[in-house]
Formats: structure tokens, sequence, C-alpha cells
């Protein structure tokens, strides 16, 4: 039995799909927001697969670009989920609700 | 990757990671679903170490199983008159689908594809025995504008998210205060 990059890649695809799921079928916007760091999480593990397993860097390029990367989409998802909360707690504010069946509109 | 050891974590950790995840989409209390959520984001912490890539590893413990937890936590204690209800919206079905038809592509993909991956004794050579000191030099190297530009981006979102929660309408703090001034009066009367 050996681990290979495919097992990795695997787990990395039903997790984002379980989050495009998620995402897309919840109705609460808190539910979607934890859908989408599910999204962003499997890419990573793909990222750092690919950093681990990968025997097409050349001779002079890190394989801790993936790292790097991974770095990035920490930040990025760290940004966009205070973001998104904010947003989330204003349209409760205004609208006393997260329902998104209910804010369906795009002024009201 | 041979290594009794290290064939079991995985399959432990991706069994937990994935259950967790579904159990984000089954559970029907919100407050159940962030606990699965984190569950599910230590599982992937483990699988991370399992890829040798230990400080990425505890920056997902400390980012995801810590901070935006605590952050999905909040948003809902600061939504009390919202139902808790993690139910599905009208348009559960093709959400559905298309998950399940992207989970699908991506994992026959992956078993199909011959990828150019190491085998045997180069990946045991691969295997990084410090991450931190050469994510270092790539961050402040190579990767330096995008380094730059990311620390932009965080001070906007901490601007964007003060700016976005700020009450700035001052007749309505005004309004508010009244409010909670005759709550007061009125708490005082009914005692």
């Amino acid at each position: 039995m050996t681990i290979t990059l495919a097992h990795y890649l695997a787990v990395s695809g039903l997790v984002f799909g379980i989050g495009v799921a998620i995402a897309l079928s919840k109705r609460n916007v808190v539910a979607v927001l934890m859908g989408v760091e599910l999204m962003l999480n499997a890419s990573n593990l793909a990222f750092l697969a690919f950093s681990r397993f990968s025997g097409a860097f050349q001779e002079g390029t890190e394989p801790l670009a993936g790292h790097t990367f991974v770095v990035f989409v920490l930040t990025v998802a760290a940004a966009e989920a205070a973001v998104a909360l904010a947003m989330a707690v204003l349209i409760y504010r205004r609208r006393e609700t997260v329902d998104l069946d209910r804010i369906s509109v795009l002024r009201w | 990757m041979e290594s009794t050891g290290i064939v079991v974590a995985f399959y432990v950790l991706s069994a937990m990671t994935v259950m967790s995840a579904l159990s984000v989409f089954l559970m029907r209390n919100l407050v159940h679903a962030i606990v699965f959520l984190v569950l599910s984001f230590i599982g992937m912490a483990g699988l991370f170490v399992t890829l040798s890539a230990d400080f990425i590893a505890v920056a997902q413990i400390l980012i995801y199983a810590g901070a935006i937890s605590v952050l999905l936590v909040f948003a809902v204690m600061l939504t009390p008159l919202a139902s808790r209800n993690n139910g599905n919206s009208l348009y559960a079905a093709p959400g559905l689908l298309l998950g399940a038809a992207i989970a699908a592509i991506v994992v026959f993909t992956a078993i199909d594809v011959e990828w150019n991956e190491l085998t045997g004794t180069a990946l045991e050579e691969r295997a990084f025995l410090d991450t931190i000191s050469g994510i270092g030099d790539l961050l402040l190297g190579r990767y330096i504008l995008a380094f730059e530009v990311a620390s932009v981006l965080l001070l906007f979102a901490l601007l964007g998210a003060i700016v976005l929660v700020t009450d700035r309408g001052e007749v309505d703090t005004e309004a508010e205060a009244e409010d909670g001034a005759s709550g007061a009066v009125a708490a005082d009367d009914a005692v």
C-alpha cells in the first residue's frame, strides 16, 4: 500500500465538492461562508500535495513555492471571512434575517 | 510514503476530514455545523503534516480552527433573532448536483491521469526538513510584490470590516440610547 499524489487529490476533490454543495444549497449566510472556507481548504491540500509529490520542478525552482501560495490563500481567506461576516451582520441589522431565500433582491 | 504509519494516518485523517465536511452539510443546527467544520480543519491540518508541511499545518490550526471559527461563532451570536437552522435553500438540488459532479470529475481525473510524480527514494529525499526558512526566503524574495499586496489587502479588509459594522447614524444611536433609557425606566417601574 502506497499513498500517492492521486490519493491526496481525491480527498481534495471530495472536500471541494462538499464545499460547493454547501455554498450553493444552504439557506443561512454563515453556512454559505463555511462552504467557501471548505473549498479554500481543499485547494490548499492540492497545492501542498503537488508541492510534495510533483517531479515537474526544474532545476532551481523551489518546490516550496506551493507552500508560499498556501500562505497567500490563508491571508485571502481570513480577509474574505472578516468582510463577509461583517456584511452578514449588516444585513441582519437592516432586515432582521440572514436567510438567503429572503434576501434575494439586489436593492430594497 | 509506504510506511504503515503514514498509510494509517492518511486514511484516518482523510476519513475524519471528509466525514466532518459531510456532517457540516447534514447537521440541522448551525452551531453543531461549526463544530464539525473545526474538526474538518483539524483533520486537514493533520493531512498537511503527513505532507511534511509543518508551518502550514500550524498556521492552519491557528487561522482556520482558531480565528475563522471564532469569527463564524461571533457571526451566529450577533444574529440572535435569525434562526439557527442550517437548512437547505429553495435551490438545493442544483447545488448538490454541481457539488457531486465536481467531486466526481476531480476524483476520476486524479485517479486516471499519469502524474509526473516522485516515488520511492526520490520522494523520501524531497521530504522538507525545514519549511519555515524556505517559505520566508520565498516570501521576502521572489514573491515580495505579492507579499506587499497581501498586506495591503489585509489592511483594507480590516478597514472594510470596521466601516461596515460601525453604526454611523447619530440619530439612530440617540434613538437607541433613548430606547435603552426608557427601557430602564420601564424596568424600574416594573420593580
